[in-house]
C-alpha cells in the first residue's frame, strides 16, 4: 500500500539509536546491581539467573520460528534477554530451576508473543511472569534467604548449589524474612510497625542482623537482583544520562511512595511504615528505574509518564499497606500498564497552532 | 534579544564543516542550460521563445501567468536549441517543458530595467512589480513567488519582517556563505522588502552555529536602528517559518492561518539578496548559491551556479565523487528529495546537492515500534507520530487526520530519531497524498452527482415544457373540430 523505493521520502540522515543499542544499554545499567547480588547469593542464584535468561531466549526463538519471523535478527534486538534478566532479578535467589523456566513461559509466549511480539504487549512480560509465579507458587516465591556471599564460609559449594537449584534441596536455617515481609507479619500479630522495625534492625528472632546502611547498599535478604537500592540508582542515573529514560517515571514513583509513607506514618506510626523505609525496601528502586519505565507498557508523553508514575507509587503503597502481600510493585505496575492506552489518549501534547481541543488558536488582537 | 522556546526539535550531525569555510565560487559557463517553466509553486510560466531564437543574459524567456507564478530569464546569452521535456529535479522524475539554451560564451546582458535609485521613495507596488519581473521566488526551498508574499502588506498590517538565516538543515552552508560575503546586499534587500510590506521592524534570525554570519550581518545592520539580529539556539527545525516566528516574536500561528495574520512575514536571506539585485541593479534572478557537499563528494564547495546548469556540471566542478554515493539529494538531508539522475538542472529552489554515503544516511530496515516516545517528545508540532503511524498502517487515514496529520510539516525529525528506523515521514506523506486523492475523488463524485441531478431536472423541465406546449395545441384542435 505504501509507495516503493523510487519515491522514498526523507530524511536521508538518521540518529545512531537502535532498538538493540537501547536494550543492551539497559542491560549494562542493570549489571552493577546484578553482579553484586550474584556475589551476595552465590552459585544457586547464578544458576537460576542463567536458566531464566536462557529459557526466555529459547522461548522467544521458538515463538518466532512458529510465527515465521526472522529468528536471529529479532533475537539480536536483545529484548528477550532483557525480559529474562529483569524476571530473574525479581525471583527468590535460591528458587529451583523450574521457576525460571515456567517464568519464561509466562513472560515470552503468553505476555509478549501472544500479543504480537516486541512493542505490542500491553503488560510488562517480566511482571506478568513474576505475578503468575507468585500466585501459583506462594511458598517457593517467598522463600528469601540471608546473604551467603560467594567464597564466604557460609556459602554453599558448587555441588550443594547444584542440589539447591536443580534438586530443590534448600538447607535449613538459611531463610530470612525481608523487611517488608517481617513488618507485615508482625503487624498481623498486633506488633506495632515502629517496634517491629527496631526488632528487624536488631535481628531479633532472625538469622541475620541488618542495619539501615545494609538496607540501602543491599546486604540483606531479597530478590535475586533488587536488594541494592544504591547500585540500582547508579544504573538508573546512567540510563538518564544516556537519555534512554527520563526522570518523569522514577521520580514520581519514588516521590509518591515516599510522600504516602511519610504522611500516614506521621498520622499513625504504629500502623504505617515510614516513607524512607518504603523507598529503600523491596523492589522500589528496581521498579521505579527499570520496570515502570519499560517503553512498551508505559505512556509515550512526558505528562502521561507523570500520571503513570504517580499511579505506580500510589498503588504500591496501597497494596503493601492494605493487601495480603508484603510487596506490591509488580501488581502496581501491571495495573498501571492496563491504564497506559487511556493515559496516552488523554495526555497528547497540544498541536502547534491549535487549542487543546484541536480547534485553530484564536487570533489575538490582530486584524 | 529575548527569544521564545519552541517545542521538541533534534540535534542531527550538522557536518557543515565540510563546505562552511569554502568561499562562494562561480561555476564556469556550462555547455548547455536547461531552464524549466515550472521552478516555483503556482502555475507554470508561459513560454516566450522557440527553437533558434537568440537570447541575451537576463532576457525574459517565460512569462508568469495567473496570480501565483513567476517569470524565468535566460541565465546567459546564447541560442535556444530546443524546447523539450526533460525530467524535473523531483523524485518522481516526471518530465516537464524546459527551454534548452546553448551559451555563446559572450555572457552578454539584455537591456535590463533601470535600477531604482531610491527604493524608499517609490510606492510599494513599484517594488512588487520589479520583484515579479525579476522572477524572484522564495529561495529557502519553498519557491513561493516573492512578489505575492510582498503583496501581503496590502491585505495585512505587517509589523515585522523576519529574515530567515537559520539554515537549520545539516550540510547546507549556502546561506551562511551569503551572509558572510554579501551581508550588505542582504540587509539592503531586507530594508527594501520591509518598506514594501510597510513593516517597521526587521529581525534577522541566524542559528548560533554561524558566528561569522552573525557578526557580518550585525555589522551590516548596525546603521539601521530598526534591524535586530537574533542569535537562535541550534535546533532543527528552527528554520520552519512558523517555528521561527514563534521563537523570535513569541507568536504562535494558528492552524490554517498565515504568519501574516499575526503581522509577520518571513523571507529567506537569499531572497533578500535577490531583491537587492533586482531593485538596485535591475538584475533578474538568474543564478543562485548551491552547497555541493556530502561524504561522497571529492571537494565540497559553495557554488554560484546559473539557473539551468545541470547537477552533473556542479559535481564535475567539485572533482566528482570520492566514493560511490548511496543517494544524491537535492536540498538538505532532512527535507530534501532524491534526484532521479544527474542530468536534472539547478533551479531557483536548489539550496544543496548532496552526495551521501550509506554511512551518512544510516538507513536500515524498520524494526517494530517499541513505543519509546522519542518521536512524541521531539515533534515540534506537538504530534504523536507513533499513533499516527499506527492508524496509517491499518489504513485508518481519517483517524490519522483527526490526530493532526495535516499539521505535520514533514520536517523528518521523528524518522530521524526513531530507534526502530520506522519511515514515519514516508507514512505521513503517503497518507496526505491518499487523503488528497480521496478528497478529489469525492469532490468529483459530488460534482458528477450534481451534474446528473441538474441534467435530470433540466430534462424534467423540458418534458414539462413540451407537455405544456402540447396542451394549448390540443385545445385549439378540439375547437377546430367544434368549428
Amino acid at each position: 500500500m505504501i509507495g516503493g523505493e523510487a519515491t522514498k521520502s526523507g530524511p536521508f540522515a538518521h540518529s545512531t539509536n537502535t532498538v538493540q543499542q537501547t536494550m543492551f544499554t539497559v542491560i549494562l545499567a542493570l549489571s552493577p546491581a546484578t553482579l553484586f547480588n550474584l556475589y551476595l547469593f552465590g552459585w544457586p542464584s547464578i544458576f537460576l539467573f542463567g536458566v531464566t535468561i536462557g529459557a526466555c531466549v529459547i522461548a522467544e526463538a521458538i515463538c518466532l520460528a512458529l510465527a515465521g519471523r526472522p529468528v536471529t535478527h529479532t533475537l539480536s534486538d536483545g529484548s528477550a534477554i532483557l525480559t529474562g534478566w529483569l524476571l530473574a532479578m525479581t525471583l527468590p535467589p535460591w528458587a529451583p530451576w523450574w521457576i525460571g523456566v515456567l517464568g519464561a513461559v509466562f513472560a515470552i509466549p503468553l505476555a509478549k508473543q501472544a500479543f504480537g511480539g516486541l512493542g505490542q504487549n500491553l503488560f510488562n512480560p517480566a511482571m506478568v511472569a513474576r505475578v503468575a509465579l507468585l500466585v501459583s507458587f506462594p511458598v517457593v516465591m517467598t522463600a528469601w534467604i540471608a546473604p551467603h556471599p560467594l567464597f564466604s564460609a557460609s556459602a554453599p559449594g558448587l555441588a550443594d548449589s547444584i542440589a539447591i537449584t536443580f534438586g530443590g534441596q534448600v538447607p535449613d536455617g538459611v531463610t530470612a524474612a525481608t523487611a517488608l515481609g517481617y513488618v507485615k507479619t508482625e503487624l498481623s500479630r498486633g506488633i506495632p510497625v515502629f517496634q517491629s522495625l527496631v526488632e528487624y534492625g536488631r535481628g531479633t528472632n532472625l538469622t541475620y542482623t541488618p542495619d539501615l546502611m545494609d538496607l540501602a547498599t543491599g546486604y540483606k535478604p531479597g530478590s535475586l537482583g533488587e536488594t541494592s537500592a544504591i547500585l540500582i540508582l547508579i544504573g538508573g542515573l546512567f540510563l538518564m544520562r544516556r537519555r534512554i529514560i527520563t526522570w518523569h517515571i522514577p521520580v514520581t514513583v519514588l516521590g509518591t511512595l515516599f510522600l504516602m509513607g511519610t504522611l500516614f506514618n506521621l498520622l499513625d506510626p504504629a500502623r504505617f511504615a515510614p516513607g524512607l523505609f518504603h523507598v529503600i525496601s523491596g523492589a522500589t528502586f528496581l521498579g521505579a528505574f527499570f520496570i515502570a519505565t519499560d517503553y512498551v507498557t508505559s505512556p509515550v508523553s512526558e505528562k502521561g509518564q507523570l500520571i503513570f508514575g504517580i499511579g505506580v507509587g500510589l498503588l504500591t503503597w496501597v497494596i503493601r499497606t492494605f493487601a495480603g502481600y508484603p510487596e506490591g510493585m509488580a501488581f502496581a505496575v501491571l495495573l498501571m500498564n492496563s491504564l497506559t492506552p487511556i493515559i496516552d489518549q488523554y495526555t497528547r501534547p497540544r498541536l502547534f497552532g491549535r487549542t487543546r481541543k484541536g480547534e485553530p488558536l484564536p487570533l489575538k488582537g490582530k486584524a | 534579544m529575548k527569544l521564545f522556546p519552541i517545542r521538541g526539535g533534534i540535534h542531527p550531525e550538522y557536518r557543515k564543516e565540510l563546505s562552511g569555510e569554502r568561499a562562494i565560487e562561480a561555476l564556469p559557463l556550462p555547455s548547455r542550460l536547461y531552464i524549466p517553466l515550472q521552478q516555483h509553486i503556482g502555475a507554470p510560466a508561459e513560454i516566450l521563445v522557440s527553437a533558434g531564437d537568440l537570447v541575451k543574459k537576463g532576457q525574459v524567456i517565460a512569462r508568469r501567468q495567473g496570480p501565483i507564478s513567476a517569470h524565468h530569464h535566460a541565465s546567459t546569452s546564447g541560442r535556444v536549441v530546443e524546447v523539450t521535456e526533460i525530467p524535473a529535479p523531483h523524485p518522481s522524475g516526471l518530465p516537464q517543458p524546459t527551454i534548452v539554451i546553448e551559451p555563446d560564451g559572450k555572457d552578454e546582458w539584455a537591456a535590463l530595467p533601470e535600477p531604482i535609485a531610491d527604493p524608499f521613495a517609490v510606492a510599494p507596488e513599484v517594488i512588487e512589480e520589479r520583484v515579479a519581473e525579476s522572477g524572484i521566488v522564495g529561495m529557502g526551498g519553498a519557491t513561493f513567488p516573492a512578489a505575492v508574499k510582498l503583496h501581503l502588506g496590502i491585505q495585512y498590517r505587517i509589523d515585522t519582517l523576519l529574515i530567515n538565516g537559520a539554515e537549520c538543515e545539516p550540510y547546507l552552508t549556502c546561506d551562511d556563505r551569503l551572509m558572510r560575503e554579501h551581508a550588505e546586499a542582504i540587509v539592503d534587500g531586507a530594508r527594501i522588502m520591509a518598506h514594501t510590506l510597510g513593516a517597521p521592524r526587521i529581525v534577522v534570525g541566524i542559528e548560533e552555529n554561524k558566528p561569522q554570519a552573525l557578526a557580518a550581518i550585525t555589522v551590516a545592520a548596525n546603521p539601521f536602528p530598526n534591524i535586530e539580529v537574533a542569535a537562535l539556539p541550534v535546533k532543527y527545525p528552527m528554520g520552519s517559518e512558523r517555528h521561527l516566528t514563534l521563537a523570535i516574536t513569541g507568536l504562535e500561528t494558528p492552524a490554517r492561518k498565515l504568519t501574516a495574520d499575526l503581522g509577520v512575514v518571513v523571507h529567506n536571506v537569499a531572497t533578500a539578496r535577490a531583491v537587492h539585485q533586482a531593485v538596485r541593479l535591475g538584475r533578474p534572478l538568474i543564478a543562485r548559491v548551491v552547497t555541493v557537499s556530502g561524504g561522497a563528494m571529492r571537494e565540497p564547495k559553495n557554488i554560484e551556479a546559473p539557473i539551468g546548469a545541470r547537477v552533473s556540471d556542479l559535481i564535475d566542478f567539485c572533482g566528482g565523487f570520492s566514493q560511490r554515493p548511496e543517494r544524491i539529494i537535492q536540498g538538505g538531508p532532512m527535507m530534501g528529495t532524491p534526484l532521479p539522475n544527474l542530468e536534472v538542472p539547478v533551479v531557483k529552489g536548489t539550496s544543496g546537492i548532496l552526495a551521501l554515503t550509506a554511512d551518512e544516511i544510516n538507513e536500515r530496515p524498520a524494526d517494530p515500534c517499541i513505543r519509546c516516545g522519542a518521536c512524541v517528545n521531539i515533534c515540534a508540532c506537538g504530534l504523536t507520530p507513533v499513533e499516527l503511524a499506527a492508524h496509517i498502517r491499518h489504513d485508518d487515514l481519517e483517524g490519522a487526520a483527526k490526530l493532526g496529520l495535516s499539521d505535520c510539516v514533514s520536517c523528518g525529525s521523528c524518522s530521524w530519531v526513531c530507534p526502530s528506523h520506522i519511515p514515519l515521514v514516508h507514512y505521513f506523506n503517503y497518507a496526505k497524498g491518499a487523503l488528497n486523492a480521496r478528497d478529489r475523488e469525492q469532490r468529483k463524485t459530488e460534482r458528477t452527482k450534481t451534474l446528473v441531478e441538474a441534467n435530470a431536472a433540466r430534462q424534467e423541465r423540458l418534458a414539462a415544457q413540451r407537455a405544456a406546449a402540447r396542451k394549448p395545441k390540443a385545445a385549439p384542435a378540439a375547437n377546430e373540430v367544434q368549428a
